[in-house]
């Protein structure tokens, strides 16, 4: 019996621990992120393009970063969406729960869920050679639809799942077809659409490795969808590598940035899933 | 009128049938683009010496993986073997002891460690593990090490994987049924010994595919890894030195490899490789999970 | 702001009589149901075996039976919506008038489901506002003008007694309804598009007493224009307002009648064990 007890405490101790260690690690990240960060954020940073001298320390910002970034994760947003919702529609409502398809093609949305932002933008870099397009904002945009749509798809699919059949079914009673009822499915799955959003929205504009090939750099705000465009996480990345402490400074600042915004993401994730549900049943 | 509606129906149906095929076929045409664009490479230097030989110098034409992939296996093996037995613990925390606020208090913690970019784990990794191991831990073991090593690597990538692997057992853990945990207590079992003998044992299976699940996300992880490795292209021969995954390879020599076309053609191979092999794993697991959500 | 110029609108509108839609006008002579030789498998088990029976017009007519017998099953192939049950075969035929519903193209179906309305065990609210739910119906059958819609959502809120219950909450959504007024809600929504029968499945089973009782009251009042087909579990709620009555028994029709006939002078011995308890 007292070996059961000790063996009790150990494992309670180890847990205890597991769970420390992951709230300490949450609170290390962020506070090193602020700490070694917030000293160097100045409004001229996030409001001002690099200037002349930039990569050596002199003056600017990274507003060319944060715009790009924009640029590509809103746009792709809209296109992956404007994609995923009618295909989760037809998983759900089209086709039937054992159907052949609907099973292999959840399974391919999991595989593709799984295939790393690097082979997305090796494999859209060979493509847009294929093309004959060069690294640009409409590459970058290319790269993160394709990288969200499993994204979005899976994690929809995931609410459309447990929609109520009785709620097909009145809509079918009232002699609606099956196109005309993806309003009443919208509504009640909507909290989901917008989960699925902030999720791939934070996936997006995190994702350095997948644009790194395709949406290039460049010191300015795009123009048109054939320029090259600077992204948050690739600004981090080079700047860091550069030798210059002023320089590496600022990329510590844009970490804060790209961190606060991340963060104001997933908070919103959590109240909207919460305030959404206004219309929906159960 | 209700024609019309009929045929909005059908167009819909069609329209939507053919997105849905087309996203499928997607998976396939990746394989088949990144095949045509490595078939260079792998007509001129055999499958096998590729992957063995360990002499890296794209500009004389030789093409060795050997040091990458053993790179990759290795910051894979130490990111699993440090985040298993966290996660482990704490997902049955989570399901068998814990406390409701508890829960609101861990869950958004590993939802943020889940929304975090790359590149600020990289940060991070850089700002805090690369100078914990170079100043405080290597020193008892080595004589030198710059702290940009395969380690830090690893530990980077063990807590990216961290938030993935919980909610993985979560999942599996919950759906466990209470009955065969009653009655486990009710033969007098204590807490620890029912989820050791009940929850895990029957979630066996579940937990082997949810590692392989986090292995193969482990493999394409690119920036954070880049970003401590410390990208030398030699095999490691222990965790304080050096290395360099594949995603890393890719990622830093995109620039350059127009130059040649093998060198081109050989980081296509790269992605290639990680795409099947991710590809595999994926598939693998993602069936065995499914076949135990089903029942 | 919505809310107070919706209820101006209504405040104006006039007591003129509620005549509904062209569209949705009733033929002169009400039709009847027929089953004929209807067979449904599921997943290769049978369910319903070689059912025929003719259900009258203008009638509450209750289909009753042992849990699991099938009454369900048989109601949902009444306006098709069977078709979204996994693995299901169906033989024979099921007709509206001189229609078939078993038979039919896609865009007959609609139609058809149409003037079959159907009241669902539990209450079942679409996802929107109580004006939303009843004004749904119409809108895919192409009524448009939000005047028209008003006046369908005050007439059929009127005709099941929630009108003055909702009236200055009409935006509101539905879900915040208790489950007796959804139930009723429900109701509304398929007259709302006026079918010619009604379809209950056991539409008072999740009701509490006094809500059920208005339900039930509700019935009755309206088969003098409409055709009512209700899956009942307590006999006594069957002995009380039908008036034609279906027995099943295992997925087969046992005896079909008046209600005075069948309850008073049941024929088959099942009917006789059933009604007395001895099988339920």
């Amino acid at each position: 019996m007292n070996k059961l007890v000790v063996k009790e405490r150990i494992a309670r101790v180890a847990m205890y621990l597991s769970i420390a260690a992951v709230i300490l690690l949450v609170g290390s990240i962020i506070w090193t992120v602020f700490k070694r960060g917030a000293r160097s954020l100045t409004w001229e940073m996030v409001s001002s393009l690099p200037g002349g001298g930039f990569y050596i320390g002199k003056s600017g910002g990274f507003l060319n970063a944060i715009v790009g970034s924009l640029y590509i994760v809103l746009a792709s947003t809209a296109i992956g969406l404007i994609i995923s919702i009618p295909v989760v529609f037809f998983l759900n409502v089209y086709l039937k729960s054992k159907s052949r398809l609907a099973y292999v093609a959840r399974l391919a949305f999991d595989v593709l869920f799984g295939i790393p932002s690097i082979v997305y933008g090796a494999f859209a870099f060979t493509l847009m050679i294929y093309f004959g397009l060069r690294t640009s904002l409409l590459g970058g945009i290319l790269v993160e639809t394709l990288l969200i749509i499993p994204i979005l798809i899976r994690s929809m699919d995931e609410v459309a799942k447990n929609f109520p059949r009785d709620l097909l079914e009145a809509s079918f009673s009232l002699g609606a077809t099956r196109w005309e009822t993806m309003g009443v499915v919208m509504r009640q799955i909507a909290p989901g659409i917008a989960t699925a959003t902030l999720l791939s929205v934070g996936r997006s504009i995190g994702d350095a490795a997948g644009v790194m090939f395709t949406a290039g750099f460049s010191d300015t705000i795009p123009t048109s969808l054939s320029q090259q465009t600077a992204t948050l996480p690739l600004s981090i990345f080079f700047q860091l590598s550069a030798p210059q402490a002023e320089v590496q400074n600022r990329a510590y600042a844009a970490a804060v940035v790209l961190t606060i915004i991340v963060l104001v993401i997933s908070l919103l994730g959590r109240f909207i899933t919460n305030r959404f549900s206004k219309h929906k049943l159960r | 009128m209700s024609n019309l509606r009929i045929i909005k129906d059908r167009t819909a149906s069609g329209a939507m049938r053919t997105v849905t095929i087309v996203a499928l076929a997607f998976v396939l045409v990746m394989g088949w683009g990144l095949y045509r664009k490595s078939a260079p490479i792998l007509s001129e230097i055999p499958l096998w010496d590729l992957l063995t030989d360990s002499t890296w110098q794209p500009f004389k034409n030789k093409f060795g993986f050997f040091p990458f992939v053993m790179g990759t296996i290795w910051v894979t093996l130490i990111a699993v073997v440090i985040a298993l037995p966290l996660s482990l613990f704490t997902a049955v925390f989570l399901t068998e002891y814990a406390r409701r606020w508890v829960k609101k208090c861990v869950y958004p913690a590993l939802d943020i460690l889940a929304s975090l970019p790359s590149v600020i784990y990289g940060v991070w990794g850089t700002l805090v593990i690369v100078p914990w191991i170079s100043d405080w831990l290597a020193p008892h073991f080595v004589s030198f090490s710059s702290g940009y090593t395969t380690l830090a690597a690893g530990i980077v990538l063990s807590i990216m994987i961290l938030p993935l692997l919980v909610s993985l057992f979560v999942e599996l853990f919950s759906s466990v049924g209470n009955d065969l945990r009653d009655s486990s207590y009710a033969l007098g079992a204590t807490r620890w010994q029912t989820a050791q003998s009940v929850v895990l044992r029957k979630s066996m299976p579940g937990v082997f595919a949810s590692v392989v699940l986090a292995v193969s996300r482990a493999l394409g992880e690119t920036i954070a890894v880049l970003m401590v490795c410390g990208n030398m292209a030699a095999v490691p021969h222990s965790v304080f030195d050096a290395c360099y995954p594949i995603p890393a390879l890719i990622a830093n020599n995109y620039g350059e490899m127009l130059s040649l076309p093998m060198y081109e053609s050989a980081l296509m191979f790269a992605a290639l490789l990680l795409f099947v092999v991710v590809l595999v794993f994926n598939l693998a697991s993602r069936l065995v999970l499914r076949k135990i959500e089903r029942k | 702001m919505r809310k107070l110029i919706l209820r101006k609108i209504f405040a104006n509108d006039s007591n003129e009589p509620f005549v509904p839609d062209a569209k949705f006008k009733h033929p002169d002579v009400a039709p009847e149901l027929t089953v004929d030789h209807f067979n449904l498998s599921i997943e290769g088990s049978p369910i319903l075996k070689d059912v025929s029976v003719t259900i009258p017009a203008n009638k509450i007519t209750c289909i009753v039976g042992p849990s699991g017998c099938g009454k369900s099953t048989l109601l949902k192939s009444l306006n098709r919506l069977s078709d979204t049950i996994e693995g299901v075969r169906t033989s024979g035929d099921i007709r509206i008038g001189d229609k078939s519903i078993v038979n039919c193209s896609a865009s007959d179906l609609v139609e058809l489901r149409r003037r079959i309305g159907l009241v669902p065990q539990r209450p079942t609210p679409l996802p929107m506002s109580i004006f939303g739910n009843i004004a749904y119906g119409c809108k895919i059958h192409g009524v448009s003008s939000r005047r028209e819609l008003r006046k369908i959502v005050r007439h059929y809120l009127k005709v099941v007694g929630l009108w003055d219950e909702v009236k200055d909450r009409l935006t509101s959504p539905a879900t915040k309804l208790s489950i007796g007024q959804q139930q009723r809600l429900c109701l509304a929504r398929s007259l709302a598009v006026e079918p010619e029968f009604i379809l209950a499945d056991e539409a008072t089973s999740a009701l509490d007493p006094v809500s059920s009782k208005i339900v039930e009251d509700l019935f009755v009042k309206l088969k003098e224009q409409y055709s009512i087909v209700m899956v009942t579990h307590t006999l006594r709620q069957a002995l009380r307002i039908a008036d034609y009555v279906i027995f099943i028994y295992m997925g087969e029709v046992i005896e079909v009648g008046d209600a005075q006939q069948v309850f008073k002078n049941p024929k088959h011995e099942l009917t006789q064990k059933y009604l007395s308890g001895t099988i339920s």
